[in-house]
Formats: structure tokens, sequence, C-alpha cells
């Protein structure tokens, strides 16, 4: 598929960065203006990817975090986020709502919920010991021409 | 990020601002935590009017407020979520463990 923008990078797997990731999708994001929902939306999605592979990725030891940002043909935001931590021994239990593999930092179990909500598209693949990769896709409503 | 605190009787206002987040509510955490220790609050409003951001580590932050204040009978208050952090709050059940007030009381009386 066609991809109209591009943007990737690489962090240290630390909490600090939380708001880096989510400062780099907003400002990917410009061109495309998005509705003020969208991009609260885009920003809550690539913030709880980031923290699932800060917190249950790398258990808080050292790593690091990439990210591939691609605007798709018919305004398609494409999202990866991969780490290369512990992995995901069960899925299907990981996604279930409230559950959670880190209960003593009161995680609330609900990064995978409020990720399928805010987006269209989920792919969890991961390998347990080799590391965890998130893709998702969000299309964008069109842009009106008045003012909001 | 700041919190700003107010008791009066028996109610501990909790204005929470910038975005909260998992690096952010460690520290929220234990500062409320602080506070709630000290004043022994039977309510602990949360006030979210300058809160920029928040995905579910925000949950997680009410969710353990929740846990230390239910079993001493204690209640807990959202106020004034953006559009987005009442969003987040409903998806995630919030209202059936603490009052979701989307107006302040002054606009309700007035109203």
């Amino acid at each position: 598929m066609k991809t109209m923008n591009e943007f990737k990078c690489v962090f240290p797997a630390v909490s600090a960065n939380e708001a880096l990731a989510r400062a780099a999708l907003s400002a990917f994001l410009i061109p495309a203006d998005p509705t003020a929902q969208e991009l609260a939306d885009l920003r809550t999605v690539i913030s709880e990817a980031v923290t699932n592979a800060i917190v249950h990725g790398y258990r808080n030891a050292s790593g690091s975090v990439s990210i591939c940002l691609r605007m798709l043909p018919d305004r398609v935001l494409y999202i990866r986020i991969t780490d290369k931590g512990c992995g995901i021994p069960d899925i299907p239990k990981a996604m279930e709502p409230l559950y959670t593999s880190a209960p003593e930092e009161e995680r609330a179990g609900l990064g995978f919920a409020i990720m399928q909500e805010f987006t269209d598209y989920l792919q969890v693949r991961s390998t347990p010991g080799h590391g965890t990769t998130l893709t998702m896709r969000r299309q964008l409503g069109q842009i009106h021409a008045e003012a909001d | 990020m700041q919190i700003d605190y107010d008791m009066q009787k028996s109610e501990l206002l909790v204005r929470l601002s910038g975005e909260i987040d998992h690096h952010n509510t460690m520290q929220m955490r234990s500062e409320i935590d602080t506070a709630l220790c000290t004043h022994t609050p039977h309510t602990l409003v949360l006030d979210f009017r300058d809160v920029t951001f928040m995905d579910s580590s925000g949950i997680g932050l009410i969710m353990g407020r929740y846990k230390i204040l239910q079993p001493l009978g204690g209640e807990i208050i959202l106020r004034q979520p953006s559009a987005h952090i009442a969003r987040v709050l409903r998806l995630a059940g919030m209202e059936r463990l603490a009052e979701l007030q989307i107006h302040t009381p002054e606009e309700v009386s007035a109203s």
C-alpha cells in the first residue's frame, strides 16, 4: 500500500518518553488536521502502547521502544510499536479487560480495551522472550471546509 | 504536572493538572496518599479541570484510591473531566465506583 508519509523513531524504554511518543504522534498528525477527538483518541492509544512496552515488555528494565507511523491513502493512520522485551505468553488473556500482569503498579488492565475502542484495527504479535509488536490502524474523518 | 489540596470539613479536594500518564501517576499517587493519611477525609474530590491528558494510568490511580477509601466507608468524586477524559472514565466503568460530576457544584446550583 502506498505510504503518503512516514516517521520512525527509537527511544529508551523509560517512562518520561511516554510524553515524547504522544508529542511525536501529535506532530506527525498536524498536516492531516485531525479533529480534537481523533487527536485525543490517538494520543491515548500511543500512550497505552508505549506504557505497555515499558511496564510489561521490559518490566521497567532497560531496552528500547520503536515507533513507526505512516499515513496511508484515504487518511488511514498506521501505528506500529515494537519492543524486544519479555513478550506475552497468552495474548487473549492479556487482552481481557481488567487483567494486568502488574497489579502492584496499579495498572488498571485497560490498555488493550482502550486501544481496541479507539482504533479500527489492532493486531498483537508476540514471541515470549523476544518481544511484542502492536500494529494499529485508524481512519481519520474527512476534512470539512467549514470551521467547527 | 502539579497538585493542589484543599481540606474542608471531611472533604479533601485535590486539583490535578497537566498530563496523567504512567510516568506522572507515580508521583501523584504518593502525594495523594500522603494527603489521605494526613487528613483522613470521608470524601476525596479529584478535580480534572486542568488535566489536559489522561490514559488508563489515571484509571489505575482512581481504582487504587478507591481501594483505600472504600473499606473506610469513604467515597470519591471525579469533577469536571474534559469530554475525552469523561469518555475514558466511562469506558472504564468508573461511574460505578465514583460519582462523576461533569459540572461544578456552582454551575449545578445556578441552573
